[in-house]
């Protein structure tokens, strides 16, 4: 482990030889052993301690520690700091241990893995960490690499071999690499073992894509680049072994050069904390102060003749004097205001949180095997309070698996579900798929539920038969047969895997193919088609084409492509047919589906041949190779005849619709993110509900220059003041020019007027306060305009106001500035969520970041806080676990400074009574448990395990998201409140004995105002009310609740007689001067009568505030609360007879009416109506209250009395 | 997860199949702590609970606090001072430091007699008992018959702490400052000498500080063989073991000096001086008439405004004269009682108002 932490000096190139490790080692190059721990058993304490006293708050504690080692300051003996601090170091202490002992573990665990090294001519078994610079070594199939090796050969021809790069950059596809030619041949140990060619490259570096150095051997020099490369965490793939050479080892390989340090993410509750603190320190040196003049004053006053019997400390010459040290004596006492332990029990919390995250079954994938985890355990709460959600498309919203769904083959459509009755069927009511058993080579994955057109492959319909054989023949699929009939498609893109599948199972099997045939199964038997081009797809093309040649001698060009392509591209006999096929084409976008189109060509030979010439010649050109081919490829593509078109589902993710449905009603913004093409990232739009035909108006901004963005921009910003009005239908795929036609007129007058609007108004958004639904997409090209300095605030208020907003084309780097633009001017919280490499730049900048887990690769989780295997379980984490750390937070952090405040100011009262000397008015002892034993475990668990509502609820009624987002529970007033109340209950608390006790005497005629009588009686009361006020703060009383707080009161009591007891005392009757006290003091009826008249005055104020706001202001979560208890009590029929009586006539009309599938998740109709009634009463807030009136009023007109409950539900 | 790189991902993130991706059980238990549905009360302040409460407090805190006032009221109690800062009083000559011993003579008058157990006090104002300084100079161990202490005083005690390189016993500015007046109660009776009141001076002190708390050093029998190599303290005038005559109550154990000890919590104070207890006979033990108040005025305070007084009182189940608890409870009841009714009229009014229909559903 020790060679792990050498220090070298920065390279400036690397050299490495082969099979030569005394050579290697005078560079001292970095092993291959990875250390990601921080201390091991020696440095532990040192280097912990040492970390810990960087916080502010530790050394803040330190330096009180040593203020009271000074006698004339000391107020307090020196444990009542140091027992909480060594407590808190502790706790921190045992936590970062733990964490270091897992990241030994994994460190172990991935340097003891096993390869075999190239030693002195033979393969030995060597542990990873072992590897050095220098060595070959030998991977195996499906084997993780090392280290970041330079490839010399393997098993395939010419040094190929495939690796899954899924870990370092997210992406499944197989790569390629390749060994260069000379080392190729190298393919037995006594050649390798002979290799002494020495490398000499760049130093280490965190690029991933880029290499390059030069292989010197023989006296000859290879170039080498990132081709040659196996970079350490992918994967060997079909490949049976390699052999490799070591360049880069451990810490630096690319990998580990990756991996840099996380930004440190704070929530806005602990800016605000931290904030908080700082006043509270102000708070607390003017407490001194005053108390510092208070004592400078009395000791000139008072002091200085009472020396009689109290004289002035020797060093003490000067009542000012006196007062400097009072200050720093009042400083000790009072410090408790920012109490050691909040840090700490702010942290235990999360971390609880965190652990119910991991541990949420409803979180659990049951197919991937995946639990959700909490990957940082500093956040939850934000949770509670996110705004924007960024989404990433692919893989996140949608699966990233392509179905084969419909088909249109000369003109009619296949793939519709009907059930028994004829009807269109709905999803989840499907009959049984059809049956591919007559195909051997079937895959059993693969469902359709059309019997019609597998019968019309079984009757032999040529057009079928030519479409199926097209689908099994252009593509660039590879397959695999690992055992007879066992086959397995390598597709690059998801959706050709598709289309190959579904000619599969309809009998066109493809089965293998060579650089030059390929075979296909058709209908059984194998035919070998000789495969004499591939035009392949790219971007601009937007198709691909094979021209192949048939058994029987005839060449065909099979063609497939986007419509908008292909379309032009058919010969004009196909009018009719065209037709037909648009409109199913049509019919398929509707559906959100992806569409190809499929054509055909015959060649005649001599056409062919003087073809392959061109094509040839054009393939070696010297200039602009590329654009000719493209015309070559252009010219034979011409003419084609229509075959159909296939639709291709996207399938979305479990519960996107919904989830999203969902996060919207929480008044949750979603902006979609991807790199996909606009066409896809709006047809996933309809499909997750994210736009509606119910919108008032999608605005596409696809501009391609400055001016048209902006003119876009705010022609959509115009035309939403200018047209509050709904227009029901209107299109989204609407060509651009037709909309510009529509708006030209209008956009001029109204986009100067927004201009000025805007100026003036500056951030004070005039446009969030427009009614209707807009949507937004924009794509790459216009996003990077609008992202320009000069246009962002434009783009973003636009942005803001629509309710959806899609960006599409766009880059990792855009993604993250997006996220950077709502983060700089909403100061809103924002999380983003995705899954692949792309979205790491996104993730990292967003507040709170989300991995999707499971599916590409790790990166995207990996630099994540959350993750998660499915997009749905977003609203879980937000509505239930975010809600409530929020909820539980806030609570916790009011109560804490009460209890704080409440417990340090009775010191400064007593200041004016004792002669501001900073005499406590509690035992020392108490001082030290009070925070620590005796208040922290009931709000701990009231921070932990506390609920307002069950998890249901927070679903039923979204809106009870809102206080998050509006920071309504915790802020700067929520905070004054607390500490007025504090402030108010160590008034009481000191005021009320003080009045009882000042000329009172106890039942046996003795003094009852001695100090430890008061003492006890100040701090048994305290204990008492800040008990019953937790229990008043704890709306979910658990069994962990119930014995923490009777808990804590017998444990108050238990160490209360034990310190006071003659035990103690005996042995160290310096240090437990109180005792026979607690006997004594709580023997006194006149002690308990203060005792409960101190927290009755205490406590009802609180409980008859509480009770009014209940009554007269609740919040929406009191309501539900309020509900669920009445319904507890009402019986099952009242509540069906009410449901009859009340009609819809109050339900905000906008919140579901929009939603299909609802009911799928609130199952009962009663909750629907139930929801919306509260939702009517609460959402009018003065800002939007007369949108909400113009809401309700619409659909006040819109719905019936008698069918308007249930009409939102059917959607 | 300061770094973004971990070691544990390479191994469980592969592709299952991959080696290293062994295939663990991850899927979370299924139980109430785990998913949040421990059973729970879930209170909440309905009409229902909060309005009887303040009703109840309200009845329960006014009977209360009329019986504390009652009771409070029964008791006799009456106050001299004797400070004699006015020129008019018989101790104002006392404020000068040449007249020693100085004792000084107050008439009064008890309208009314005092039944049952008299409890005599002094009462000291302005007397800073509860300063931090004071309040910790003082050593427990000393006090507790430790003989190293006892030699060997605690820091605390400083400046008390050692005199002439004599340690103090005891030691300490709350010891050195111990009051030591000297009352005496007599009754003027018209056709006799005056009637000293017997004046009980045990039985002051609490049982644990007497028994457990204090302790004499230990030793042979003489109590002045015991703090052999000590001090007294320089205020006072004869040494610790000649506080009294009684063996019992002498040295630490003293029961003036435990009460002195006993530090009070704010700059006025009484402590118990003597008991005047009940006599078997019928007649009251104070009865109304004239007494006088007998003072060997030592105790200095006037140079920092302090009183003295010495104060008689009966006492009850819950001590002595105690004005303002009765009329705290009483308020207090009052005003819970008046609040159960204003939120009664406000919750019955907004009931009213039709938009509980909404929650109630």
């Amino acid at each position: 482990m020790a060679l792990c932490a050498k220090k070298r000096p920065p390279e400036e190139e690397r050299r490495a030889r082969a099979n030569d490790r005394e050579y290697n080692e005078k560079f001292q190059y970095a092993s291959n052993c990875i250390k990601t721990s921080k201390y091991n058993i020696l440095t532990f304490l040192p280097v912990n301690l040492f970390e810990q006293f960087q916080e502010v708050a530790n050394t803040y504690f330190l330096f009180l520690l040593i203020l009271q080692l000074i006698p004339q300051i000391s107020s307090l003996s020196w444990f009542t700091t140091i027992v909480p601090l060594v407590l808190v170091l502790t706790i921190t202490a045992v936590k970062d241990a733990t964490d270091d002992y897992f990241r030994h573990k994994s460190d172990n665990q991935v340097n003891n893995r096993q390869s075999q090294v190239l030693i002195n001519g033979t393969l030995q078994q060597e542990q990873w960490m072992n590897v050095c610079v220098g060595d070959i070594i030998k991977l195996e199939n499906n084997q993780f690499v090392a280290a970041d090796l330079l490839l010399l050969s393997s098993s395939e021809p010419h040094g190929l071999c495939y690796i899954e790069t899924a870990e370092l950059d997210g992406e499944t596809n197989m790569k390629v690499r390749q060994a260069i030619p000379v080392t190729s041949e190298l393919g037995d140990i006594s050649k390798l073992a002979k290799f002494d060619g020495e490398v000499i490259c760049e130093p280490p570096n965190n690029k991933l894509d880029k290499f390059s150095g030069t292989l010197y051997w023989k006296e000859n020099k290879f170039p080498l680049s990132n081709q040659n490369m196996l970079l350490r965490g992918c994967v060997l793939r079909n490949t049976e072994w390699c052999f490799g050479l070591v360049i880069f080892a451990g810490p630096d390989t690319k990998l580990m050069q990756n991996s840099g340090r996380t930004k440190f993410k704070r929530t806005s509750i602990d800016r605000l904390m931290n904030t908080l603190v700082l006043w509270i320190f102000g708070f607390l040196a003017c407490m001194g102060v005053i108390l510092a003049i208070g004592n400078a004053i009395w000791e000139h006053e008072v002091g200085t003749h009472f020396q009689v019997y109290l004289p002035w400390d020797e060093a003490v010459d000067s009542a000012f004097f006196s007062g400097f040290l009072s200050f720093w004596s009042y400083i000790i006492i009072l410090n408790t205001v920012v109490p050691i332990s909040l840090y700490v029990s702010v942290e235990v919390i999360r971390l609880g949180h965190s652990y119910f995250i991991n541990w949420d079954k409803k979180m659990f994938c049951m197919k991937k095997r995946t639990p959700a985890e909490a990957r940082t355990t500093t956040l939850n709460e934000e949770l509670g309070q996110v705004e924007y959600i960024f989404s990433d498309k692919t893989g996140t919203l949608t699966q990233n698996i392509m179905v084969f769904n419909k088909c249109s083959i000369n003109g009619h459509s296949y793939g519709d579900v009907f059930d028994v009755l004829g009807q269109k069927a709905e999803l989840g009511e499907r009959p049984e798929p059809i049956d591919f058993s007559f195909n051997p080579l079937a895959d059993k994955k693969f469902l359709f539920w059309d019997p019609s057109l597998l019968e019309s492959v079984k009757i032999g319909n040529p057009h079928t038969h030519e479409f199926f054989r097209l689908l099994s023949l252009c593509h660039t699929v590879m397959s695999e047969e690992k055992n007879e009939g066992e086959l397995y498609y390598k597709a690059q893109s998801p959706d050709e895997g598709a289309l190959v599948t579904a000619a599969r199972n309809f009998g066109f099997v493809f089965r293998s193919r060579t650089p030059k045939t390929i075979t296909v199964h058709e209908m059984g038997t194998a035919i070998t088609y000789q495969l004499l081009a591939i035009l392949d797809f790219n971007n601009i093309r937007k198709r691909m084409s094979v021209i192949v040649r048939n058994p029987e001698g005839k060449i065909r060009l099979y063609c497939k492509g986007a419509d908008t392509i292909l379309l032009d591209r058919l010969h004009h006999s196909n009018q009719e047919l065209l037709n037909t096929t648009t409109d199913h084409l049509n019919e398929y976008a509707g559906e959100g589906l992806r569409t190809l189109v499929l054509a055909y060509k015959d060649l005649d030979e001599e056409y062919y041949e003087e073809w392959a010439e061109r094509r040839l010649r054009a393939s070696l050109a010297q200039d602009s190779r590329e654009d000719r081919l493209a015309s070559v490829y252009e010219e034979v593509e011409s003419d084609m005849m229509l075959l159909g078109a296939t639709a291709i589902e996207d399938k979305l993710q479990q519960g996107v619709p919904e989830t999203i449905a969902l996060l919207t009603l929480a008044n949750i913004k979603i902006w979609v993110l991807t790199g996909d093409k606009q066409e896809t990232a709006v047809n996933i739009g309809y499909s997750c509900k994210m736009l509606t035909d119910d919108m008032t108006e999608v605005f596409i901004v696809t501009g391609h220059t400055v001016l048209e963005v902006r003119e876009e921009l705010r022609s959509a910003g115009g035309r939403r003041e200018a047209l509050p009005v709904r227009s029901p239908h209107s299109c989204p795929e609407r060509p651009k020019a037709r909309e510009k036609m529509m708006d030209s007129s209008r956009t001029v007058g109204n986009g100067f007027t927004y201009q000025e609007k805007l100026c003036s108004s500056r951030l004070t958004s005039v446009l969030e306060a427009v009614a209707g639904e807009y949507a937004l997409v924009i794509n790459g090209h216009s996003l990077a305009h609008a992202l320009e300095a000069d246009m962002e605030l434009e783009f973003l208020e636009t942005a803001c106001a629509c309710k959806a907003v899609i960006c599409c084309r766009v880059t990792p780097l855009q993604k993250a500035q997006v996220v950077e633009l709502v983060k700089k001017y909403k100061k809103a919280v924002t999380l983003a969520i995705g899954d692949g490499a792309n979205d790491v730049s996104m993730i990292k900048t967003a507040h709170i970041g989300v991995g999707i887990s499971g599916q590409e690769g790790i990166q995207a989780v990996l630099a994540s806080d959350y993750s998660f295997s499915q997009f749905k379980f977003l609203q879980r984490l937000l509505l239930v676990h975010g809600r409530w750390s929020y909820l539980r937070m806030c609570k916790f952090l009011c109560y804490f400074f009460y209890k704080n405040f409440a417990f340090t100011m009775v010191h400064f009262w007593f200041g004016f009574f004792c002669g501001f000397s900073a005499q406590t008015v509690y035992d020392q002892y108490f001082i030290t448990l009070y925070n620590i034993v005796y208040t922290s475990l009931p709000v701990l668990a009231m921070g932990v395990f506390d609920q307002d509502v069950p998890e249901q609820r927070s679903m039923e009624y979204p809106k009870l998201y809102e206080p998050g987002q509006l920071n309504l529970l915790f802020n700067k007033r929520e905070f004054f409140i607390c500490i007025a109340q504090g402030i108010y209950t160590s008034v009481l608390m000191f005021f009320i004995p003080y009045g009882v006790f000042a000329e009172a005497t106890r039942d046996d005629g003795t003094q009852l105002a001695d100090y430890q009588s008061f003492a006890v009686t100040v701090a048994t009361s305290l204990v008492i009310v800040v008990s019953m006020q937790i229990g008043l703060d704890t709306g979910y009383w658990t069994a962990i609740n119930h014995f923490f707080i009777w808990g804590s009161l017998a444990v108050y009591f238990a160490i209360l007689f034990a310190m006071h007891s003659k035990g103690l005392f005996d042995m160290f009757p310096n240090q437990f001067r109180f005792v026979g006290n607690a006997q004594n003091t709580l023997a006194q009826p006149t002690v308990w009568l203060t005792i409960v008249l101190t927290t009755v005055v205490c406590i009802m104020p609180v409980v008859a505030f509480r009770f009014l706001k209940l009554n007269l202001k609740p919040d929406l979560s009191d309501t539900v609360r309020y509900t669920q208890l009445v319904r507890k009590k009402q019986k099952a029929q009242h509540r069906c007879m009410r449901r009859v009586g009340r009609t819809g006539s109050r339900r905000s009309g906008y919140a579901f009416s929009h939603q299909e599938g609802f009911g799928e998740l609130i199952m009962s109709g009663k909750n629907m109506r139930l929801s919306s009634l509260a939702l009517s009463s609460f959402t009018a807030r003065s800002s939007s209250s007369w949108i909400e009136s113009l809401r309700r009023k619409k659909s006040d007109s819109a719905s019936s009395p008698s069918g308007g409950a249930d009409k939102p539900l059917k959607g | 997860m300061a770094m973004n790189y971990n070691a544990k991902d390479e191994v469980d993130g592969g592709p299952p199949g991959a080696p290293g991706g062994a295939a663990k059980n991850r899927r979370p238990d299924n139980t109430a702590f785990k998913q949040q549905r421990l059973p729970a009360w879930q209170p909440i302040l309905t009409a229902g609970t909060v309005l009887p409460t303040f009703f109840i407090i309200g009845l329960i805190f006014i009977p209360i606090g009329i019986g504390i006032f009652v009771t409070s009221n029964n008791i006799r109690e009456i106050e001299i001072d004797y400070t004699g800062t006015e020129p008019s009083s018989p101790c104002n000559k006392c404020l000068s430091p040449d007249v020693t011993p100085c004792i000084c003579t107050i008439n009064f008058t008890l309208e009314q007699s005092f039944e049952g157990n008299v409890f005599m006090y002094y009462g000291l104002s302005n007397f800073y008992q509860n300063h931090r300084r004071y309040v910790k100079s003082r050593d427990d161990s000393q006090l507790n018959g430790d003989p190293s202490a006892l030699l060997n005083p605690s820091k605390e005690c400083e400046p008390y702490r050692r005199n002439e390189d004599k340690p103090i016993a005891p030691c300490g500015a709350i010891a050195n400052s111990m009051f030591n007046d000297t009352l005496e109660l007599f009754l003027i009776s018209n056709d006799s000498a005056p009637y000293a009141i017997p004046l009980k001076k045990k039985g002051i002190a609490w049982w644990t500080d007497k028994n457990v708390k204090f302790r004499n050093p230990p030793g042979g029998e003489n109590l002045e063989e015991r703090f052999k190599g000590t001090t007294k303290p320089v205020n006072w005038l004869k040494p610790v073991y000649l506080l009294d005559s009684e063996k019992d109550n002498n040295g630490f154990i003293n029961e003036d000096f435990i009460v002195w000890m006993r530090t009070a919590a704010l700059p006025t104070f009484r402590k118990l001086y003597r008991l005047i207890e009940r006599t078997e006979d019928l007649h009251p033990t104070l009865p109304a008439g004239r007494y006088y108040l007998n003072i060997t005025y030592n105790y200095p305070v006037h140079s920092f405004d302090g009183r003295k007084r010495m104060i008689l009182s009966t006492i009850s189940w819950m001590g002595g004269k105690n004005p303002f608890l009765g009329i705290a409870y009483i308020t207090i009841g009052s005003i819970s009682f008046l609040l159960g009714v204003v939120l009664l009229v406000i919750n019955h009014k907004y009931r009213n108002s039709g938009n509980t229909a909404d929650i109630t559903i």
